[in-house]
């Protein structure tokens, strides 16, 4: 088989993959979704965490979990999904050893959330569902661990919107800082608490002809890393298949494979995905959900700021680069350091500029574990403080600023926020654009705040 | 009067009194299994050990703390339990040879609700296996006898419920209904049955059949003794989201109030379904109530041979779900032990739900459950209460269920619409057929009526003698 990437150019150029996501997201809720039972059960001792509810005993029924089904919606929110006024939970009847009552409690036509986007693509529904037990294979026998069954799971659907393994990885990445800056779930996908499906087929121009290759459902994947050679192997192999056998798209032909680690393939485990019939129903044991429109904008209040919305602010507000921006919003607590130690810096007689510590926590790689935001700012008045414009310089643009630009200053006494951005404009523009915007900034408003005070 | 012959009440104010120890009742209660149960077959396991341990603590508590009595309504009393409501360290089987060795390591609610009231447990009753059916016939282990007569059926699905309370093996007893199971039951065997509004008393811990109907309720020696256990089951359970929080009345409180002035309906479509000695039994009874005051109108209703095939759909499609757990590899036997009547109803449930037919029957079904319900509400606009035969027929002979798949759907058939639509009925005595077997009658009404059900029930019950004949034994 000839190895990825060596397709000619001419060949390409007469295809297009397309590409569908469908994740499942563990909720760090602390019960389980229909029970009280611990929903943390990475590493514990096998059945440690059961009841008859997750076990599946005679007589058992499940009570949703209320905090599950709010954290659904607000990540539904967080994609700029559409919330319906009704929800309801559906039993999918399938046998497995590690599905305990012979069927999933998930959604079928009534999903929590619907019809939403995360940059350019369409997101088709989010739900909530169960997970599953786990099987154990030993020798000789398979055990059962039912810690994982009924934990919550949030199920993702993108419409197949993606076109490629590049872009299909940055979306996952986006979608898993989404989610922790949520704070509903790790979702690491090497512990399973995030988990993608992709489902890939080409589009292939045939002269004026457009036709396209049947679909295939890829598993097993547990790495971003593995998403995007999973994908880049699947379109090379059907590429392949068509020039070879010619078979489209059809009903009925739908496949699944699963995605071999070691020998970085994919592998045929199910055809005629289709026949498969899960036999949906209502789930009689559980009252449709009905919310209120003030309900779901109260959860809407509850969202925290986004990661890119995070960025553009810290552009915008701190003047840190567009580059060093998208490094600080990587993770909720990096950008909360920022925060912290810009926030440090304001109580300080001589503050380092915002865009410098910054730069400094990105070009320094600061252990954030090992440091606080006050030790950082020592650190970087001890070694930069030399580095940046001379004070009495910078403090003579502004006090010369603030005197010819009265009318400036008295719109920013009146709360006119633009009016300092204005400001710094000016001091920058007297300082031949030597100085950092965020320190300029800093420094302006404690001198307005003084002036306010005299 | 021999212990075991008490109601509840009676028990309670005897056990009060010191008149007699609860190890005293539990005794005469399992004399009486010891005697009769053989051939009657009423009980799965009786408990003789673990009952005399519990009335020896009851006695102990009524010595040194005669003040937890009033708190505690079943204190030292023996209860009889459906074998499809799990009891902890106790066998639960729901009659079928797949949980023929399944000891729950938890309590149905209401178990825990007859314990924490003082409950003895005096066994476990037979059924219908998985509660499929009407006669017990479908019972993995044996068939139970109706006490009136040997050779006649007990009713089912909650025919050992029935049963011991009508052969005074028990005080009272716990049944369960889909459809009929502590109605029809009740009515062959000459008891009080009480099916309450779904959602009234919790689910959980009791074997599902149908998720969407199922209902557990008292069967008793009278209407007040049903109330009594009523009161004690109901209410809202955090272990099942079906439950209501709507507040559960002291039953007893205008118990005695009359029928003065209720309006009481009679629909036609009922009584023609019913054969001519229980028609007019129950045409009698609304004579009586008449005469007590009771406004009676004609109305008509939704023919209830339409509620047998919406019920058939709902409650099979639900059904092939809920027996998809047994699959033998956590607890109990494997598939292959299912009955003849669980996979026709699996497999007929199954088909309902496949893609392709979902919207020909399940949700053309549910489409039906909604006209059902709005033409109940529409009659009690009109109506306070209906009043009709409860089973269309007396006990029938052991043996009349072999050959119909449908026999349960049509003994059925007038607990069926009332049951689709949640409603509460409640099933009693009228009159005795020439052969001797009690005739049945109920009475339904709108969701949450129970305590006026209560109220016209034993109106009834006082103003008549059927309650108090006993089968010769």
């Amino acid at each position: 088989m000839r190895q990825i990437g060596q397709i000619s150019q001419i060949r390409r150029a007469n295809y297009q993959p397309i590409i569908g996501l469908e994740i499942h997201i563990e909720l760090k809720t602390k019960s389980k979704m229909f029970c009280g039972c611990p929903a943390d059960h990475f590493g514990k001792p096998p059945n440690t965490q059961t009841c008859p509810v997750c076990l599946g005993l005679p007589g058992a029924l499940p009570v949703p979990n209320r905090k599950a089904v709010e954290w659904t919606i607000m990540a539904g929110l967080a994609l700029g999904c559409q919330i319906p006024g009704e929800s309801k939970f559906d039993r999918k009847n399938y046998f497995y050893p590690d599905l305990p009552k012979g069927y999933q409690i998930s959604q079928y036509d009534q999903p929590l959330a619907i019809s939403g986007k995360l940059g350019n693509i369409g997101i088709c529904r989010v739900h909530l569902e169960e997970d599953t037990g786990k099987l154990v294979h030993v020798e000789k026998a398979t055990l059962i661990d039912f810690n994982r069954s009924g934990v919550p799971l949030m199920e993702i659907v993108t419409e197949p919107d993606l076109t490629s393994s590049d872009e299909a990885k940055e979306f996952l990445q986006n979608l898993q800082r989404i989610i922790k800056y949520l704070g509903i779930s790790e979702a690491d996908m090497e512990k399973g608490q995030m988990r993608c499906e992709p489902t890939v087929n080409l589009e292939i121009k045939k002269g004026n002809l457009t036709v396209y290759t049947p679909l295939a459902e890829i598993k097993n994947i547990n790495s971003f890393r593995f998403v995007k050679r999973a994908i880049d192997f699947e379109v090379q192999r059907q590429f392949e298949e068509f020039e070879r056998t010619g078979i489209e798209k059809q009903a009925g032909n739908k496949v699944t494979r699963g995605w071999n680690e070691q020998k970085g393939i994919t592998i045929l485990q199910r055809e005629k995905e289709e026949a498969a019939d899960y036999r949906y129903f209502p789930e009689p044991d559980i009252p449709p959900m009905r919310f209120e429109r003030k309900n779901i904008e109260d959860l809407r209040k509850k969202l925290p700021e986004l990661p890119e919305k995070r960025a553009r602010r810290f552009i915008r507000e701190y003047g840190v680069s567009e580059y060093n921006a998208a490094i600080l919003i990587e993770n909720k607590g990096k950008a909360d350091f920022f925060e912290e130690a810009v926030s440090y810096a304001r109580e300080l007689e001589k503050p380092p500029g915002t865009k410098a510590i910054g730069d400094w926590i990105v070009n320094k790689r600061v252990d954030l574990a090992k440091t606080s935001p006050e030790n950082l700012l020592k650190a970087i008045l001890a070694k930069a403080g030399a580095a940046t414009l001379d004070d009495s310089e910078l403090i003579a643009a502004i006090t010369s600023v603030l005197g010819i630009n009265q009318k400036a200053v008295i719109d920013y006494n009146n709360g006119k926020e633009p009016a300092l951005m204005f400001l710094v404009g000016q001091v920058l523009r007297r300082t031949k654009g030597k100085g950092d915007p965020g320190q300029i900034r800093l420094l302006l408003e404690k001198e307005l705040h003084d002036d306010k005070k005299r | 009067m021999k212990l075991n012959e008490l109601t509840i009440k009676e028990a309670h104010e005897g056990l009060r009194q010191k008149k007699f120890s609860s190890l005293e009742l539990v005794r005469a209660c399992l004399g009486q299994i010891k005697r009769l149960d053989p051939k009657i077959n009423a009980f799965i396991t009786v408990c003789e050990r673990e009952a005399a341990k519990e009335a020896e603590r009851a006695d102990k508590i009524l010595g040194q703390k005669p003040t937890d009595i009033s708190a505690r309504p079943l204190l030292g009393i023996p209860v009889a339990v459906k074998d499809n409501f799990c009891t902890k360290g106790l066998k639960t089987t729901a009659s079928s040879n797949v949980l023929a060795d399944f000891i729950p390591p938890y309590d149905a609610t209401v178990v825990t609700k007859i314990k924490d009231a003082g409950a003895v447990i005096l066994g476990k009753t037979n059924m219908d296996a998985w509660a499929h059916g009407s006669s017990t016939e479908t019972s993995d282990f044996f068939t139970t006898h109706n006490p009136w007569n040997f050779n006649r059926l007990p009713g089912g699905s909650s025919g050992g419920s029935a049963a011991s309370i009508a052969a005074d093996e028990t005080i009272a007893s716990l049944g369960s209904e889909t459809a009929g199971s502590i109605r029809q039951p009740s009515s062959w065997c000459g008891t009080v049955g009480f099916k309450p509004t779904y959602g009234r008393v919790s689910r959980y811990g009791l074997i599902a059949m149908a998720s969407s109907l199922d209902c557990p309720g008292p069967i008793a020696k009278t209407v007040s003794d049903a109330a009594i256990l009523l009161r004690i089951i109901a209410g809202k359970d955090p272990s099942d989201a079906t439950t209501s929080s709507y507040a559960v009345p002291n039953y007893l409180e205008k118990i005695n109030k009359g029928t003065k002035g209720i309006r009481v309906g009679v629909a036609k479509e009922y009584l023609a379904v019913a054969e001519n000695e229980i028609k007019e039994a129950v045409l009698a009874a609304v004579k009586t109530l008449e005469k007590m005051g009771a406004k009676v109108k004609d109305i008509s209703l939704v023919d209830p041979k339409y509620a047998i095939a919406v019920y058939t759909i709902l409650q099979r499609s639900e059904v092939s779900s809920n027996l998809a757990r047994y699959d033998g590899i956590r607890f109990g036997f494997g598939r292959e032990k299912f009955g003849q009547e669980a996979k026709r109803r699996i497999m007929l449930g199954t088909y309902y739900l496949s893609a392709g037919y979902y919207e020909a029957y399940y949700l053309k079904a549910q489409k039906m459950r909604s006209i059902i319900c709005r033409d109940f509400e529409k009659a009690f606009k009109d109506v306070d209460v209906i009043l009709g035969p409860s089973a269309p027929t007396t006990a029938l002979p052991l043996g009349a269920s072999k050959d119909h798949p449908m026999f349960g759907e049509m003994m059925d058939i007038l607990f069926e619409p009332s049951a689709i639509a949640g409603l509460p009925g409640l099933s009693l005595t009228c009159g005795f057929s020439a052969e001797g077997l009690p005739i049945g009658m109920q009475i339904l009404g709108p969701q949450f009526s129970e305590e006026l059900l209560f109220q016209v029930g034993y109106a009834f019950e006082q103003a008549t003698d059927w309650h108090k004949r006993k089968p010769k034994l």
